[in-house]
């Protein structure tokens, strides 16, 4: 019989067998541990909570095994696990001026209420390969600090009593906030629907992005006002309580960053906000979407839309990495039936070129004029 | 370990389907309007069907028979895969027939045998907007579906005509549903436009990663897009299927060999087997009678034995016009 594709069932159950087999690897060697995931790669497991919109730690590290490893494909999992759940409804804003503090630093300010805090930074290692970490040598205790009696209060909060920089935005009184998850997207967007699309966006997209504006494609001069890692309480207001009930907490990353503004016909010199929030611990993450959010508020200030950063529909449309990774490779899926349209076309139209160039016996003086 | 919930009767929830439905019952109102809907993460991949996988999801039922083709074949892998899918998830009767089938998914075709009132063919949509390539705004070209402002798409078709001579798309080719609105038929081959026109069968599109569903209901005009003196025509293969003799039939090529070898068989694989099992059935004299304003039946030829051959396999076109 012919070479086409029968047995598409039986190729598939192979395949996914033998990406069992792969996915575990040598036998001899112990299979991860979903804790050994959580605790040891910690900020993978963050980058797929953040991006993947879930905020469960056990789910995340389950997605990392299951995906071998490829964020992305870790992300997917979990958002098709998500988009199932059922929704109980909307938690109120998190309070981060009342974050428990791991990390906060600010790069405007020297010294400031509530102190520089490094916390768990990678910022000033050396990146040695450390071979001892292959040898598994013994960890020694970090030195922690007494509870934090001092109040943090936010950069963007003592640059507001000056009157510095520009409130937080304010939505209108009857604004219901949106939800990417459960509308569909329309251009132009309010900036809270603006925030949850690059808050899941892809990391590397952002980052890029970010990039490119202090590279000069739609410069705003960026100071990072403070970024803040730590638990917040979840609240919920449920009908039969008079109180919010208080849910958990989650660790975030906030970055408010500050923006330089010569003012506008619509506003007056002052400084502008951008604004970063994720899951977990991802300062990259964070500062980045705060550099592609004020990009994006380039219109709502005045400014001229020149850069890629700063459009809107550009950025939020492409930002998804599992949208665009399942586009990108849904192009090695068969596409012979309009490929067949294609060749049938190009074929007919070669002859045609070919008799022009070719033309029969007797036009042979035209050619050697030419 | 987190308990993996069990998951509802055909992967999502009830809400959301009553999401879809509604989306999909508005697309019916308006025919070939690009309804916005909150389109779902799917178990598979963006681009893999997840906008036909959630119209399909939210309008199956225990008793429906679920077809699913992708390049007109039941066995390719992702029909396999959706098939798998469905099965699994909502328990239902699957086939391959096309006739028997209630709901038919569909990647890139139009099964051969024409449908018939009460069967469901769901598209699945990579772009649902056909000005995309012409604007890349949704803003835009929401506005210009709006004030029906469809000049850049004849500017293109006439550009086409003006550089090669004629119309050079061959499929997702651009028709006129119900005199208003321009539709992208999804990227079928055009050999297969015909047969959306004014089929008894409702024809659904769900573009799960552009977050569209729209519909042509059954017995509304399908028309594609020409001119004059340019009309409209679909694909003509100069000799029949290798292995079913069809004739008017979309064909695949298949190459044989790596000296120019190929054959030519039926892209419609149900079709086909049928054909060969029945081969003298009235039925199949040749290409079934589109759904509904489909081409002229042309006259049967004798069946000619497979040959292979290396040389352009259609013949020239617009012997067959609307």
């Amino acid at each position: 019989m012919y070479v086409a594709v029968k047995g598409g069932e039986a190729a598939i159950a192979n395949a996914h067998s033998l990406l069992a087999d792969r996915r575990r690897g040598d036998r001899s060697v112990p299979a991860l541990r979903l804790d050994q995931i959580v605790e040891q790669l910690a900020l993978g497991v963050d980058r797929v909570m953040s991006e993947g919109s879930l905020y469960d730690r056990e789910l995340a590290a389950l997605a990392i095994v299951q995906a071998r490893g490829d964020m992305i494909e870790a992300i997917f999992l979990v958002r098709a696990y998500r988009t199932t759940l059922p929704r109980f409804g909307y938690s109120k804003p998190i309070d981060t001026a009342n974050m428990l503090v791991e990390r906060r630093v600010s790069a405007t300010y020297k010294d400031l209420p509530g102190g520089q805090l490094l916390g768990p930074t990678f910022d000033y290692t050396h990146r040695l390969l450390d071979p001892e970490l292959a040898a598994g040598a013994d960890v020694a205790e970090p030195l922690l600090r007494e509870t934090e009696a001092q109040a943090m209060p936010r950069v963007s909060a003592i640059l507001a009593r000056e009157g510095l920089i520009e409130p937080d935005g304010d939505m209108p009184q009857d604004h219901v906030p949106g939800d990417i998850t459960r509308e569909p997207l329309e251009f132009p967007m309010a900036r809270d629907i603006r925030l949850q699309a690059l808050s899941r966006g892809d990391e590397g997209f952002l980052l890029a992005l970010g990039y490119s504006t202090q590279r000069g494609y739609a410069r705003n001069h960026p100071f990072v006002g403070e970024i803040r890692i730590g638990e917040v309480e979840l609240e919920l207001d449920v009908p039969e309580l008079p109180f919010a009930v208080p849910l958990g907490t989650v660790r975030v990353t906030e970055c408010q960053m500050v923006n330089q503004f010569k003012g506008s016909a619509k506003a007056p010199p002052q400084f502008t906000r951008g604004y970063g929030l994720v899951f977990g611990q991802s300062e990259r993450k964070a500062m980045a979407m705060a550099l592609c959010d004020r990009a994006l508020r380039a219109k709502e200030l005045g400014e001229d839309v020149v850069a890629a950063a700063q459009d809107e529909e550009f950025v939020i449309s492409h930002s998804d990495n599992v949208q665009a990774t399942g586009f990108v490779e849904h192009l090695k899926l068969p596409h012979y039936v309009d490929f067949q349209a294609e060749l049938d076309l190009v074929r007919r139209m070669r002859a045609e070129h070919d008799a022009r160039e070719n033309p029969p016996k007797g036009d042979e003086k035209r050619e050697a004029a030419e | 370990m987190t308990d993996i919930a069990t998951y509802n009767f055909a992967y999502l929830d009830e809400q959301t389907k009553r999401m879809i439905r509604r989306a999909i019952l508005k697309g019916i109102a308006i025919p070939d309007y690009q309804v916005p809907f909150a389109s779902r993460e799917m178990p598979m991949p963006y681009g893999w069907g997840t906008g036909g996988v959630q119209v399909t999801a939210s309008i199956i039922g225990p008793d429906d028979v679920l077809k699913v083709i992708d390049q007109g074949a039941d066995d390719t892998t992702n029909a396999v895969s959706i098939r798998a899918f469905f099965k699994k998830v909502a328990n239902v009767a699957v086939t391959t027939d096309t006739a028997s089938a209630t709901i038919i998914q569909t990647r890139h075709r139009i099964p051969e045998h024409p449908l018939k009132t009460g069967q469901v063919l769901v598209y699945q949509v990579p772009i649902p907007e056909p000005l995309r390539f012409l604007e890349p705004r949704e803003t835009e070209t929401r506005k210009m579906h709006a004030l029906e402002e469809y000049g850049l798409m004849h500017v293109k078709l006439y550009e086409d005509i003006a550089k090669h001579g004629r119309i050079a798309t061959t499929y997702a080719y651009p028709v006129k549903v119900e005199g208003r609105y321009v539709m992208d038929p999804s990227p079928t081959p055009k050999f297969d436009n015909p047969k959306m026109h004014r089929s008894p069968a409702l024809q659904l599109f769900g573009a799960g990663r552009e977050k569209r569903i729209y519909a042509v209901p059954p017995f509304t005009e399908v028309v594609s897009l020409d001119f004059e003196d340019h009309p409209f025509e679909v694909q003509t293969f100069d000799q029949p299927c290798a292995l079913c003799a069809a004739e008017n039939v979309y064909l695949d090529e298949v190459i044989l060999d790596d000296h120019g070898g190929h054959m030519f068989v039926c892209s419609d694989t149900d079709h086909c087997e049928k054909r060969r099992n029945a081969p003298t059935s009235p039925l199949w004299g040749g290409r079934a009678e589109g759904a509904g304003g489909g081409l002229d039946q042309s006259t049967p030829h004798s069946t000619p034995t497979p040959a292979l051959r290396a040389d352009p396999p259609h013949k020239e076109e617009g012997k067959e016009k609307q």
